[in-house]
């Protein structure tokens, strides 16, 4: 396949991934508004207030950064796992199979479609707290896009690596329950791992998801619990093996070629 | 130049289940060439192989002189796959399927759309074009899948069971359009249990039959070595061991021949020859064939399943 016609192959999986979350956007784009409204509702407002100041900016501000990651998190894994697992349940995944699409194409196109919902969802989520924060800090605009980019590339993949083990929709909900979701609220969400003992500081360095809760808190309020570097080489880090591992596997045709 | 060319192909499915044990068949360029077999045969398997959506365990696999092991993107090119089980999202629209198939072999999305129009009109599915795939009839269903598959223009159609639960008068709309794209140049294979879908259609057939392949022929020879039985006979030992007129006659040894006697011309004009050679006849049996046995079981499942009235 020389480049145009690859161009336009991505291009095809790309819209039509978009195309199905666009479709489905009650199941897709409204849930993540409605939850995230109640958090800077609840912890925000309400229980913020009696917080008062972390990392010396108002709760609200500090939370900000986190849930907009969190949401980041959970839609391009969603969107890249759902679709993917759908595509081998109804088997229409066949229709590239057959085709001369590369490997990387099929990657990529499914990376564009998770990465897009996760924007998307960024920007409402954004827009909402702006009803809470009154004044937003904006210190690195490049560090908040970099760290967005590569955050939702790296749960594409997650997503598409898992629907490729997946054999019942169940499967593909067990990662993101068990293991997304706690480490989202230990990766420094509502906290600064500084607040913690040294033990579970050390605990918390483990965990990949405070890099990028952190890379972005840093975009926002110019500071975070570790350095940007080591932010950003983690999530590039993380990214390549994550790549490395779902293309070794869609080439060997695991869970998609008898 | 062969549209296809299969040799000593196997394939061992996980678990150890041999679905293909060693076979070998070639399909000419512009032929519409018939895999015939009964359920379980290992057409979709072999299907399967040629399109890239089952890993091969050996053997070799060619289209248009494009290795499957060495050139898989050339090979895909020339192939259009309508499979026997519906495969696409059931929530796309029928335009969204065969646009976007289209997309995934580089066609440019104009002529993506261009071509669409012009083979859902062909195949009768232009008015349901926005409807999504889930609300068409079972008969519709099978046509977007022809209509997928010859959007990228390929040189070698296959389909897999294309007349499976397609009720008559479709199926026959759908053998004048096989026909009439065969005409235009494109080789066909469709594999199929109905020996008369396949004498209908095709000038060549492969029959296939547990994985392997026991019959590679034209479809005419194949009629005729089928309107034939061969009978044996044993006879009182004789040193004379003539050939009869009018029948092909083998002595297998000085008191047994084997005979072929077209199914229409019976038995009479045998034992008259015989006679006046003053052999005597001790007793005669039909001799066992798989390859009849195979179609006398094909051809009552087509009854049974009212297709050959039909016909
Ligand atoms: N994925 C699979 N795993 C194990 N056995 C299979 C698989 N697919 C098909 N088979 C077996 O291989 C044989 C050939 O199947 P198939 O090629 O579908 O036959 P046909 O299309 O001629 O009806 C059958 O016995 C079938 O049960
Ligand atoms: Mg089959």
């Amino acid at each position: 396949m020389n480049q145009s016609t690859s161009l336009i192959a991505l291009k095809t999986i790309w819209i039509k991934e978009c195309t199905r979350f666009l479709r489905i956007w009650v199941q897709t784009l409204v849930p993540p508004a409605i939850t995230m409204t109640l958090y800077f509702v609840i912890f925000g407002s309400i229980v913020g207030e009696r917080i008062g100041q972390m990392s010396g900016v108002t709760y609200m501000e500090f939370i900000v950064p986190g849930l907009i990651m969190m949401s980041v998190i959970t839609n391009s894994y969603s969107n890249v796992a759902s679709s993917f697992f759908s595509a081998k349940f109804q088997r229409n995944i066949e229709e590239m199979l057959v085709s001369p699409v590369s490997t990387p194409v099929i990657i990529a196109g499914y990376i564009g479609g998770g990465m897009a919902r996760a924007m998307i969802v960024a920007v409402i989520v954004t827009a909402v707290s702006f009803f809470f924060v009154d004044n937003v800090h904006l210190e690195h605009p490049l560090y908040v896009v970099l760290t967005v980019i590569l955050t939702s590339t790296l749960f594409s993949l997650g997503g598409l690596a898992n629907a490729v083990f997946a054999k019942t929709f169940d499967d593909i909900s067990i990662v993101p329950t068990f293991v997304l979701t706690p480490l989202t609220y230990l990766g420094g969400v509502f906290y600064s791992v500084s607040l913690l003992p040294d033990f579970w500081q050390g605990v918390s360095m483990a965990n990949p998801i405070l890099y990028m809760v952190n890379g972005f808190r840093y975009g926002f309020l110019g500071q975070a619990d570790v350095p940007i570097g080591v932010a950003m080489a983690v999530l590039i880090g993380f990214n390549i093996a994550f790549f490395v591992l779902v293309y070794r596997l869609l080439s060997k045709g695991v869970g998609i070629r008898s | 130049m062969n549209a296809l060319e299969i040799s000593g192909l196997e394939k061992v499915y996980k678990g150890g289940f041999k679905a293909l044990k060693g076979i070998d068949f070639s399909v000419k360029e512009g032929d519409f060439f018939a895999l015939l077999g009964p359920n379980g045969a290992g057409k979709s398997t072999t299907i399967g192989v040629i399109s890239s959506l089952v890993n091969k365990t050996a053997g070799s696999v060619k289209v248009f002189g494009y290795d499957l092991d060495t050139q898989l993107m050339e090979l895909k090119r020339q192939i259009g796959l309508v499979p026997q089980e519906f495969n696409f999202n059931q929530f796309e629209t029928v335009r969204q399927i065969v646009v976007n198939q289209a997309g995934y072999y580089g066609v440019p999305r104009e002529l993506a759309h261009q071509r669409a129009e012009k083979y859902l009109t062909q195949l009768g599915l232009w008015e349901k074009r926005d409807e999504p795939a889930r609300s068409l009839s079972g008969g519709m269903k099978r046509r977007l899948m022809i209509a997928r598959a010859l959007l990228h223009e390929p040189r070698l159609l296959i389909l897999d069971e294309p007349t499976a639960g397609v009720d008559i008068e479709l199926r026959r709309s759908m053998w004048d359009y096989l026909t009439r794209l065969n005409k235009e140049g494109i080789t066909i294979i469709l594999t199929t249990h109905y020996l008369e879908e396949a004498e209908m259609l095709c000038r060549n057939i492969g029959i296939i039959d547990a994985g392997q392949i026991i019959e590679n022929t034209s479809m005419k020879r194949l009629l005729a070595t089928l309107s034939q039985e061969t009978f044996i006979l044993d006879v009182e030992a004789s040193d004379k061991q003539p050939s009869l007129e009018g029948f092909a006659t083998r002595w297998t040894d000085e008191h047994t021949v084997e005979v072929d006697v077209d199914k229409n011309a019976g038995l009479n004009g045998v034992f008259e020859q015989l006679s006046a050679h003053g052999i005597k006849v001790l007793s005669m049996r039909n001799k066992a064939n798989r390859l009849e046995e195979l179609f006398v079981n094909l051809v009552e499942k087509g009854r049974q399943q009212g297709t050959g009235g039909a016909a």
